[in-house]
């Protein structure tokens, strides 16, 4: 089947109201027919899986709102009312629960998939902005999410999160206040988070709607990173949605192990004692998911002084540092300076890359770990290749890396050098 | 038309500027209730005072109150531990305060025996230990905080770690011997 099939003319009750409102044949382009590289790997399975996970979380965080109490007093009991007395609450809370770590699984994967095969170069950098814009919108609402439940871990961690935001010049205690709602993280704290946990979804929503149309401007990236023609593609229906769907299946079974099996493997225990302001737990640890980011906050140790001045006090500095980590993504299109996308045709890149994968991990496991003995050193070195890779590292490739021929068709690197092949299978120019 | 000015500017320049102006202070104004309802309200402002009795606390020891929904670490120094802290030379300390300045209340009454705090890490808020029996004091024999590993000195003042200041201390004052209120 041919990526060029042209959109049919809907007929009878459909025809009636594409005519009027042309939502079946936008579908049908978009979805249907839309022309989709015919090399894509398993790897691209990863953007659709997100959205289905953003119609989990939606789905089940609407139901739980039919029993959740958004009150301090409330919250925590009215947690464990649903996993204990709501019909099939357990499920619905532990799919909520799991569906975000999944979601943030799911995520980590389809970036790091753009950063392999250069999906965020020319002319696909807006798509690449709109998605660090979703990433942010996802952190902020699982955060305030995990808020929710006022759990101990709950409260704790909305302290140190917010408190971040005291490192702020001059304004940063007003602005606490502010978020607060009070002097503390207490209950007016807890209102405006599930307020804001409630609407940020329908902004990820929207967003990635912004990513869709971004997307189909140019088309999917693919493997060989060359951008092809119509001939090299195929129908997104059925091609992709059966790959899509077997994907979904396969993923399915993870998560369906974790709701089932292990609902609190990713969980902290701490988030089952209800939240005292009076004892912080002994050792508070985010979610996995921000573990890298938690790291290089804690890696800035020490002040920024100039002439026995200081610039910035080591709080402030952790602070600029894990924000910076994430807002360096904005930059990303522009910092690396390759034309060459796909890193399989980048002999350096490949193992910067990899190497990159390894830091995110290191500073995962520093994250989790209490910031004493080695640890601090290696989330400072970690931390600090980090921003190697991007500010130092990605420029100089470009200039100084020399890529490997990158083939003129998808179709070169498939086959065999002396094709046996009739000519009829040779690339067209 | 408007008659133009000698720099080129007319009368339909000033009514722009003005009306944009106009615009811009008005979506400032309708915008500020909807900030401002986020900020601490009537209830929580109109914070009691807190009144504690310390008689029962033994030399050496602390308790922990709540004011404002935070802990308030009230400590009962020995002498051993006054005089650690008077013994440090303020440019050892990152934020330098005397041990008389963190033991005088708000109405300039110096006990050296008593240190009352706001119990909250200065770094991310967390509540440092130390105040309870069992509970590690740090290297300087204060307060520690397992959060990030700021360790805090026998008059609360930051010594090593992520915090960027001493613990806080609220507004207090001496209520006879035995009797303090916060607030």
């Amino acid at each position: 089947m041919s990526a060029d099939t042209p959109t049919p003319k809907f007929t009878g009750v459909l025809g009636w109201i594409d005519h009027r409102l042309p939502v079946i044949s936008l579908g049908y382009k978009e979805l249907v027919a839309y022309p989709t590289p015919k090399n894509l790997n398993y790897f691209w399975n990863f953007g659709s899986l997100a959205g289905i996970f953003l119609v989990i979380q939606i789905v089940t965080g609407i139901v739980l709102v039919m029993h959740y109490v958004p009150h301090a007093d409330y919250a925590f009991a009215s947690v464990e009312h649903i996993m204990r007395n709501v019909n099939y609450g357990w499920l619905m809370r532990y799919m909520h629960m799991n569906g975000a770590h999944m979601f943030f699984v799911v995520v980590y994967i389809h970036i790091f998939r753009g950063l392999y095969y250069g999906s965020y170069k020319d002319p696909r950098e807006v798509l690449w902005i709109l998605g660090v814009i979703i990433l942010i919108l996802m952190m902020a609402t699982a955060f305030m999410g995990y808020v929710l439940p006022w759990g101990q871990m709950s409260f704790w961690g909305a302290t140190v999160i917010t408190n971040l935001f005291s490192a702020v010049p001059l304004i940063g205690d007003a602005l606490v206040t502010w978020m607060w709602g009070g002097f503390s993280v207490d209950n007016p704290t807890l209102q405006r988070f599930f307020s804001l946990h409630y609407l940020f979804p329908f902004v990820i929503a929207a967003f990635s709607f912004l990513h869709l149309v971004a997307l189909h401007q140019f088309g999917s990236n693919n493997p060989v990173g060359i951008d092809i023609t119509n001939k090299d593609k195929i129908s997104f229906h059925p091609y992709y949605t059966t790959k899509d769907l077997f994907g979904l299946f396969a993923i399915l079974l993870v998560y369906g192990f974790l709701v089932f099996f292990a609902p609190n493997f990713l969980g902290h225990p701490d988030n089952y004692i209800p939240a005292d302001p009076l004892v912080t737990p002994a050792h508070i640890v985010p979610e996995w998911y921000f573990l890298p980011f938690y790291a290089i906050l804690r890696s800035i140790t020490f002040d920024i002084s100039l002439f026995g001045f200081t610039l910035i006090d080591a709080k402030l500095g952790g602070v600029i540092a894990m924000f910076g980590s994430i807002l360096i993504l904005f930059f990303l299109p522009w910092l690396d300076t390759s034309k060459v996308r796909s890193a399989n045709y980048r002999p350096i890149y490949f193992w910067a890359f990899w190497l990159l994968v390894v830091d995110v991990i290191v500073l995962t496991y520093v994250g989790a770990k209490p910031a004493e003995g080695i640890w601090p050193t290696v989330g400072l070195i970690a931390t600090i290749w980090y921003f190697v890779h991007f500010l130092v590292l990605l420029p100089l490739l470009g200039r100084f890396e020399r890529p490997r021929p990158v083939p003129d068709s998808i179709n070169k690197p498939v086959l065999p050098k002396a094709s046996p092949l009739g000519p009829q299978t040779q690339p067209a120019e | 038309m408007a008659s133009d000015t000698a720099d080129g500017s007319n009368r339909r320049d000033f009514l722009q500027i003005a009306g944009y102006t106009a615009l811009g202070l008005g979506v400032a104004a309708a915008a500020w209730p909807f900030i401002h309802q986020m900020n601490p309200s009537a209830d929580v402002l109109a914070l009691a005072s807190v009144d504690v009795d310390v008689s029962t606390v033994e030399e050496g020891m602390a308790i922990t109150v709540q004011w404002r929904g935070k802990p308030v670490f009230i400590r009962h120094r020995t002498q051993e531990e006054i005089d650690a802290a008077r013994a440090v030379a303020l440019d050892e300390l990152r934020d330098p305060a005397t041990d008389e300045e963190r033991t005088t209340s708000n109405e300039g009454v110096t006990r050296p025996q008593w240190l009352v705090q706001i119990g909250i890490c200065t770094h991310l808020g967390c509540v440092p230990l130390g105040n309870r029996v069992g509970e590690p004091k740090g290297d300087y024999g204060g307060w520690f905080c397992p959060c990030h590993g700021s360790h805090y000195d026998t008059a609360g003042r930051i010594r090593k770690g992520p915090a960027p200041l001493n613990l806080l201390l609220p507004p207090y004052a001496f209520l006879g011997d035995t009797e303090i209120t916060i607030g």
